[in-house]
């Protein structure tokens, strides 16, 4: 035991706000260069898995937005509304327009894409987040 | 978009089912809503596939080949109607008390989720996205399978999941190839892309696409996934199962070898024939020596998918129409036959015929729905399964195939014994136990209500078939690109 | 190159074959992964193996040059990700199958198919 590191159980707090920042701007960056949906929700999923293998798994479920099957669920009927828009304009479902917003120097892309990918992250990080917290549940109780 | 409703009514039911499966009366009023909802669209989609032939849609506005395309033609919109019929039954069944099984808050977005994967596998027009649904089904329906969590039940799902995933690998492997060998996925694309193959590339790779289809058909030697799985699902889950699995094969069947790629080759036909013929005998076979009436029933859908499978191996309109016919005509009364199984183990308490009987006296209006299902299984004129047969062997017959036809005569025989056995076993002998009486305040008028509507449906194709016959022969001519 | 990755997968897409056909549950469910990755394998390999060119058409051509396709990569992804959950589901089912049965021989897992009694008629159902 290394005396002079913060406890794993500090470290864990700072670690899992870390790792969902970073999936949210892989998510964000996914729009134009490599990134994405799938492979941010999964990077929250190692947030959850990481807080989870510190305290237990009932805290990691407690901070997920939503309960598993919900947050998956709230993300795939995202994905679907974000074909939506497109019916507006006549074009056919899931047709996706995107804009950039000029503020002065910075220059914001927004589009239904990003709505899609966000339902992406939820649904994968509801699925897989809610299995390695079961499996995690199932070692704790064995023990 | 009316051509997407059809799955994405479903997709976005189960989804709010699964929002709501902490409170269950909510939920059910979702459920009952998304049907409705599903069956009106499938209605308004047929009137308009009628009226003006098949209707495509391109997702994401992007240009053909390359966006993934879904096409409502005669076929896949008749099969999305069966659909939302059978759901809509399935579901007025869990409003009585004809299945006792509990309802899991699962089941609900399972059973959209199931529905939502077997139309869009009906309606789409891209072979990778045919794969993806076949996908999403699968694991709609092994979520339905597990629902108990009894080990009979798990070890079904298991040889279930294993069976039906190495049909979906081979059918990955196929596209895989077809892919490298055309550059194509779009249907049609695809279908003039073949065109151009060499045959010596063209057959094996048809062949692994047919097998493919054959393991999700449930066809001769790769049934084994059906007859293990199917009798461990409650009654109306299983005549969900019953009306859309299988048929999802079929339908892809239908699709690529006898539309697509049409003309595929010779010998894949030929092929195809003979493992029609051996489906036949084994299903009526396994059918006889069963006594649990859900496995005489499972291995009777691989008899009847025999016959599906002949009337495709024809390889000409007439016969492809004839195989619509009798797909559309199976899903319904084979339905309803696991209906009636339902409702005899909710008034004995067993799906096994030594255990029960007399129930012609106690029962004698089940016991008329049993019969006009079972005749029309048989092909008893006038009902609906006398047409599927007609249509079936007179094509063998003009064809010059008498082996196929005669024996396609011969299993109608043996499937009027296995039917007669469950009608003297479970209607018109004495029930074993003299002391047994019928359980009363089971609430099954709900229950009664979807099976009479199967009924009068069979009875009804049975009696006025041209409107159908002209529609499958429809169908038949859409499918090789044809105009009605 | 692409005779070594032919290779390969011949061999993976066996070794998947072989495992599958075993009679230890969790042996049977990693065959059924390697079968599946095999089989990912061949439809990334049907987009041609090239170097690592970014998969974009030069000023007045009409067809990819020299890269990959890059349709069957994103074709992999998504298979990648069906069979990930599949396999997470399958793991699970196995767990509990072997929890409840006390076993993990495929070939003794009669549950859903009890043996015959005299060994001519079917099993009797039990009421449940």
């Amino acid at each position: 035991m290394i005396s002079w590191l913060p406890p794993a159980e500090v470290f864990v707090r700072v670690l899992y706000a870390m790792l969902l920042f970073a999936s949210l701007w892989i998510l964000w960056r996914g729009q134009n260069a490599p990134g994405g949906g799938f492979i941010g929700g999964l990077m929250a999923v190692a947030a959850s898995a990481a807080y989870a293998l510190v305290f237990d798994a009932g805290s990691a479920l407690r901070r997920l937005p939503l309960e598993p099957v919900r947050l998956a669920a709230c993300g795939v009927l995202l994905a679907l509304l974000s074909g939506l828009p497109a019916l507006l304009n006549g074009l056919p479902y899931l047709t996706h327009r995107g804009v950039t917003l000029s503020f002065g120097v910075v220059e914001l892309p927004v589009s239904t894409v990003i709505l899609f990918d966000l339902g992406i992250y939820l649904c994968v990080w509801g699925v897989f987040g809610g299995y390695c917290l079961a499996l995690v549940r199932a070692i704790e109780e064995e023990s | 978009m009316l051509v997407l409703l059809p799955l994405l009514v479903p997709l976005a039911t189960a989804l709010l089912c699964a929002l709501t499966w902490t409170t269950p009366r909510l939920q059910r009023a979702i459920s009952a809503g998304g049907a409705m909802l599903l069956l009106l669209c499938s209605l308004a989609l047929l009137r308009q596939v009628m009226a003006q032939g098949a209707i495509t849609l391109v997702a994401g506005n992007w240009p053909l080949p390359f966006g993934i395309a879904f096409t409502a033609d005669h076929l896949g919109t008749a099969l999305v109607l069966i659909a939302a019929l059978m759901l809509s039954i399935t579901l007025l069944w869990q409003e009585s008390a004809a299945d006792a099984a509990p309802v899991s808050p699962a089941l609900h977005p399972l059973l959209h989720g199931l529905v939502a994967g077997s139309t869009a596998a009906f309606l789409t027009a891209d072979l990778f996205n045919l794969y993806v649904w076949f996908e999403v089904s699968l694991i709609c329906a092994l979520g339905l399978l597990v629902q108990g969590g009894a080990l009979r039940q798990l070890d079904a799902a298991l040889k279930y999941f294993v069976l039906n995933l190495v049909g979906t690998l081979l059918l990955l492997a196929a596209v895989a190839l077809l892919h490298a060998a055309t550059g194509q996925l779009n249907f049609t694309a695809l279908g003039e892309a073949a065109s151009r193959l060499d045959h010596s590339v063209k057959l094996p790779l048809l062949g692994l696409l047919m097998l493919a289809f054959l393991i999700k058909a449930a066809a001769f030697p790769f049934f084994a996934w059906l007859p293990v799985s199917y009798h461990t699902l409650p009654a109306p889950v299983l005549a969900l199962f019953s009306a859309l699995l299988t048929k999802i094969g079929i339908c892809a069947l239908l699709r690529t070898i006898a539309g697509v790629f049409f003309p595929a080759p010779e010998l894949l036909f030929t092929l195809l024939g003979w493992i029609a013929l051996l489906s036949m005998v084994t299903g009526v076979l396994g059918a006889a020596y069963h006594w649990d009436m859900r496995r005489i029933l499972a291995f009777h859908t691989i008899s009847q998918i025999g016959y599906i499978l002949l009337a495709i191996a024809l390889s000409s309109r007439a016969g492809n129409a004839a195989a619509i016919f009798f797909a559309l005509h199976h899903s319904m009364v084979k339905a309803g036959l696991f209906l009636v199984a339902g409702l005899i183990y909710r008034q004995t308490g067993h799906y096994d015929l030594r255990r029960i009987g007399g129930l012609h006296a106690a029962k004698p209006g089940l016991a008329v729905l049993f019969l006009l299902l079972a005749l029309s299984l048989v092909g008893i004129p006038p009902l609906s399964g006398f047409w599927g047969k007609y249509l079936i062997i007179s094509e063998s017959f003009n064809q010059g195939e008498y082996l196929w036809a005669g024996s396609a005569l011969f299993v109608g025989f043996l499937t009027l014994y296995s039917m007669a056995k469950i009608w003297l076993e479970a209607f018109w002998k004495p029930h074993p136990d003299r002391a047994w009486r019928l359980p009363t305040g089971v609430r099954t008028a709900p229950a009664y209500a979807g099976l009479c509507l199967l009924v009068l449906v069979t009875l009804w194709v049975g009696l006025v078939p041209e409107r159908l016959l002209l529609f499958v022969s429809d169908a038949a001519a859409t499918l090789q690109g044809g105009v009605p | 190159m692409i005779w070594a990755v032919a290779l390969a997968l011949g061999t993976v897409i066996a070794a998947g074959t072989y495992l599958l056909l075993s009679r230890d549950l969790l042996r049977c469910l990693i065959g059924l992964v390697l079968f599946g990755n095999g089989i990912n394998l061949l439809l990334f390999t049907g987009g041609r193996l090239t170097s690592s060119l970014p998969p974009i058409i030069d000023a007045g051509e009409t067809a990819l040059a020299v890269t990959a396709n890059p349709l069957p990569q994103a074709l992999v992804l998504t298979a990648i990700v069906i069979s990930f959950a599949l396999m997470c589901f399958s793991l699970v089912l196995a767990l509990q199958i072997i929890q409840l049965a006390g076993s993990d021989d495929v070939a003794r897992l009669r549950a859903s198919e009890p043996p015959s009694q005299d060994g001519i008629k079917p099993a009797l159902e039990e009421p449940s």
